[in-house]
């Protein structure tokens, strides 16, 4: 297919704006007279807020006010900004007289500067009555455990005496028999660990009223339309009286998928009529929210020839003191990762605990994460049982183009799926292109060997999604202005992933025009249309598929006028690089022209529609990772020599910030399996809430990487397009612990692989 | 007191309390292209030049900056006429999220004022201060090299 505007790298459309500093952030616009609000945080895991003594702190010269549970509404809600219904449970209160982890919100202080509300923080007097906590999710169900969510006022929790935020079962097939029936069985176990998204960005907020008294909230989000339904209903105000704007977003990887600060400073202003700040401190950010721990167990079941026959998969989450993305998360271990494989039958059972832990919620990758770190050590421990390369294994087996899965439609967010059958892949060439990269044929099964540096290989296969099959909407706004360029206003979210630049190129794509002539803006809640916003790998895809839906409707009105002016058939006007031609005598009218005509001289309207779009399948992007490290047995020290993925995401509507993704994502997922982890006392303490004891790669730190995207044409894209952002975290954890036992003969379960823990594999082997 | 700086090319005085942070009073005089990621002196987004060396702005007093030259990402180019290593990193599409940037562009400005054909490992070196979440540094380094070479050619 050839494009003119699409499948182009074109200069980032803030690219110059962000590198010289001016682009505006949320905190880099000057208010007056703003409020600064701090959190008084639980001290303890579990327990009760027997009383609360403000009256020291408010007394303090410069403090506005302070809240808590004994003076704000008491109203349930989900903090995971979701599509409505929230499938989350409602567990979440401004403030309840229950703290439920260390760092769980108390009370805040709304004061003048930080010091002030710091200092009147201190004087806060509150008498705690200590619960027993959950620091361990295998603890959670177990009889004698307490119960964290006891209130009555919670809904949508599956089991809350068993502390069970949400449980799935789903069963394809016969997988007691399969097993049975099954030539080879393996079994594997992994518990994956805490980690934070840490956008560079913290999380920060602003509210002020505008001259109407509206609540405007500029916020730093992924969902500013969920912000404003959340905070309408946490704030028992209409979704009219408040605006929400997004503007420049410093990363947020799932963790600004959240609403829980919005609501906060919103109180604060319309209580007080002063803007107000919250602007989370780094360590505050590491308790803010967090990727779901899980404990996935497998077990695969296959025919001597290495034919899969059976999947068996048990998932226990961990989403900490509240259930945000609980269910969905948890749900997309399994419809994720399950549908890469064909085999009959097939059973997921899911269960989300609450723990007295930080609180878990969307994190790039969003669970599939979790369940490959699970899946493709299973794969390799049965390729070693049937004594096959992992390679082969996966060929074998690995869905292929026209295929289908029942999981698609056994499995989707927090409910049943939709049916989809595979349109676009390449797996393969990417699996033939990446065991050449790492000199594949040169891998031999792991034997024990000699010396202080040991190297192994490693691979693994991935699939995600692109979008929330009929859940996920977004909108777009197009008007044509006097000069024939085109404002294009979108609700999706660019929060550093380039969006803004990608939809430009696609709306320019379908009207005809270039890049340049596409003045977008991105996200305001008066302003601009719906759009569920950037997550589950659906702004390519879905908003994508919005704008380009618009942008066609906006070329035939085009065409319309072009052909009034021409005099002639509409069907006989042709467009292309901004000009108008009747085809029959190549007779032209520019887009300036077009836009004039239709705006001051004859049957005057806007040229312009706003169009929406949902989509009926989520066409899954396919990875391919390989890896070679070298471990130092007298230091347990992995060095990743070299690493290899390749990713079919359909046609790249901009192939360097496509490229960009999958190595952002890829370096996230080393930094992951290799570093990452939070370290918590016997109390529930993070220990580790900074980044010098929470260790982010560096640029010194990321090994080799050699990255190719494979485009392949997704025929329900836009152009061809499939989504790319997420996929490429899921391969470090799986491929690395392959490589590390293909090395050195130790499977990890634990996670980071840290040096510590590497010795100790290779001590107890 | 009084502080006397040349900043972004100009001498400038200013009256401030020298017990406040160097991060915080920039920002507070509108050059927000300093940005405040950790104020523990770990991530670099607030990273400035100070007397053509990188440093963390928020590990900085105002009261140590007197008499002393700094730079900021407004001294550098601008979007009509922006400086080679901005050009470079959108060219390269180093530039994600752009939290980051402003001090990972000093950063390298520090390095080819100093080393106008550095190795990777002086880019690394020199950029090791500063994280990035979003672009895993495989564009950033490219970038880097690019700007190197197009501020050789000038």
């Amino acid at each position: 297919m050839k494009f003119k505007e699409v499948n182009k790298n074109v200069n980032k459309v803030d690219g110059l704006s962000l590198a010289t500093g001016r682009a505006k952030f949320v905190d880099d616009v000057d208010f007056k007279d703003l409020l600064i609000i701090k959190f008084l945080k639980s001290p303890i895991a579990h327990g009760i807020i027997r009383s609360i003594d403000t009256s020291k702190a408010e007394k303090i010269k410069g403090v506005h006010l302070i809240l808590h549970h004994n003076n704000c509404p008491y109203i349930s809600h989900t903090t995971a900004g979701q599509g409505y219904p929230e499938p989350s449970p409602y567990d979440t209160y401004m403030f309840d007289k229950k703290v439920r982890y260390v760092g769980d919100y108390v009370a805040l202080v709304a004061a003048e500067t930080a010091d002030i509300a710091e200092k009147a923080l201190k004087k806060i007097k509150v008498e705690y009555e200590e619960l027993p906590s959950i620091l361990d999710p295998h603890y959670a169900m177990k009889k004698n455990a307490p119960i964290i969510h006891d209130e009555r006022s919670s809904t949508g929790i599956y089991n809350k005496k068993k502390n069970i935020a949400g449980h799935v079962k789903v069963q394809v097939g016969n997988v007691e028999r399969a097993l049975k029936d099954s030539d080879v069985v393996s079994e594997f176990e992994v518990e994956t660990h805490y980690s934070q998204h840490t956008p560079i960005e913290p999380h920060i907020t602003i509210t002020y009223l505008d001259e109407k008294g509206r609540l405007i909230i500029r916020t730093s989000t992924q969902v500013p339309y969920h912000v404003r339904r959340i905070c309408a209903h946490v704030l028992d105000i209409p979704e009219k009286k408040i605006r929400v704007i997004k503007p420049r977003i410093g990363g947020a990887f799932g963790t600004k998928q959240e609403v829980y600060l919005e609501y906060y400073a919103g109180r604060v202003t319309l209580l007080t009529g002063l803007p107000a700040k919250i602007e989370l401190t780094r360590e505050e950010e590491f308790l803010s929210r967090t990727r779901h721990p899980m404990i996935v167990k497998i077990k695969l079941g296959a025919s001597k020839k290495g034919i899969l026959n059976v999947i068996d998969m048990d998932v226990i989450s961990n989403t900490g003191a509240y259930g945000s993305h609980a269910l969905t998360v948890m749900f997309n271990a399994g419809s994720k990762c399950l549908p890469l494989y064909k085999a009959e039958n097939v059973r997921f059972v899911g269960t989300t605990v609450y723990t007295n832990l930080p609180v878990a919620g969307a994190y790039r990758g969003y669970g599939a994460t979790q369940g490959y770190a699970a899946l493709e050590q299973a794969m390799d421990v049965l390729a070693e049982k049937l004594n096959m390369d992992p390679v082969k294994l996966r060929l074998l087996n690995h869905i292929k183009k026209g295929e289908t899965s029942p999981i698609f439609a056994a499995l989707g967010e927090g409910k049943k799926g939709v049916p989809q059958y595979i349109k676009s892949i390449r797996l393969d060439d990417i699996i033939e292109w990446g065991s050449k990269k790492i000199q594949w044929e040169k891998r031999k099964p792991y034997t024990k060997k000699t010396g202080r540096y040991r190297k192994g290989k490693g691979m693994g296969i991935f699939m995600q999604g692109s979008g929330i099959p009929l859940v996920d909407m977004a909108s777009a706004s197009i008007k044509i202005n006097d000069d024939g360029s085109f404002n294009l206003l979108v609700g999706a979210t660019d929060l550093g992933t380039g969006s803004d630049t990608v939809l430009s190129q696609i709306a320019a794509e379908a009207l005809k025009t270039t890049t340049d002539n596409i003045v977008i803006y991105s996200s305001d809640t008066d302003m601009t249309p719906f759009d569920v916003g950037a997550y589950a790998s659906s702004t390519t895809y879905i908003s994508g598929g919005a704008v380009k839906v618009t942008g066609e409707k906006v070329l035939t009105q085009i065409k319309k006028v072009a052909a009034e002016m021409l005099k002639c058939d509409i069907k006989d006007i042709e467009c292309e690089n901004r000009i108008a031609k009747n085809k029959k005598n190549n007779k032209k009218k520019t887009y300036g022209d077009i836009a004039k005509y239709g705006l001051y001289e004859k049957n005057q309207f806007q040229i312009g529609y706003i169009g929406s779009h949902i989509s009926p399948v989520s066409p899954p992007p396919f990875m391919a990772v390989f890896a070679e490290i070298e471990v130092d047995i007298w230091t347990g020290k992995i060095k990743v020599l070299k690493y290899v993925c390749g990713v079919d995401c359909g046609t790249a509507i901009h192939p360097k910030l496509a490229e960009g993704q999958v190595e952002g994502a890829a370096v996230n997922g080393l930094s992951y399996a290799l570093t990452e982890g939070y370290i918590f006392d016997k109390k529930g303490r993070m220990l580790n809430n900074n980044f010098q004891d929470y260790k982010i790669f560096n640029i010194e730190d990321i090994p080799k990487l050699e990255i190719k995207l494979f485009p392949s044409y997704e025929p329900s894209g836009p152009y061809g397009a499939k989504s790319v952002s997420e996929i490429g975290i899921n391969g470090p954890v799986p491929v690395l612990s392959n490589a590390l036992y293909n090395a050195v003969g130790v499977r990890p379960t634990r996670y980071p692989l840290s040096s510590e823990y590497v010795l100790k594999l290779l001590e107890e082997k | 007191m009084k502080i006397d700086i040349k900043l972004n090319g100009q001498r400038k005085s200013f009256e401030v309390d020298p017990s406040e942070k160097v991060l915080d009073f920039l920002r507070r005089i509108g050059l927000k292209g300093v940005k405040k990621g950790c104020s523990t002196g770990d991530c670099g987004s607030c990273a400035i030049i100070l007397d053509g060396k990188i440093v963390n702005s928020c590990m900085l007093f105002v009261g140590q900056i007197d008499g002393h030259t700094i730079e900021t990402i407004e001294g550098l180019g601008t979007i009509e006429e922006p400086h080679p290593i901005q050009k470079a990193f959108v060219e390269e599409g180093a530039v994600q999220c752009g939290f980051c940037i402003p001090g990972m562009i000093l950063a390298a400005k520090a390095l080819l004022d100093k080393k106008p054909t550095p190795s990777i490992t002086d880019i690394r070196t020199a950029l090791s201060g500063n994280l990035c979440r979003c672009t895993g540094y495989v564009k950033i380094e490219k970038a880097v090299l690019k700007a190197a070479k197009m501020m050789r050619k000038k």
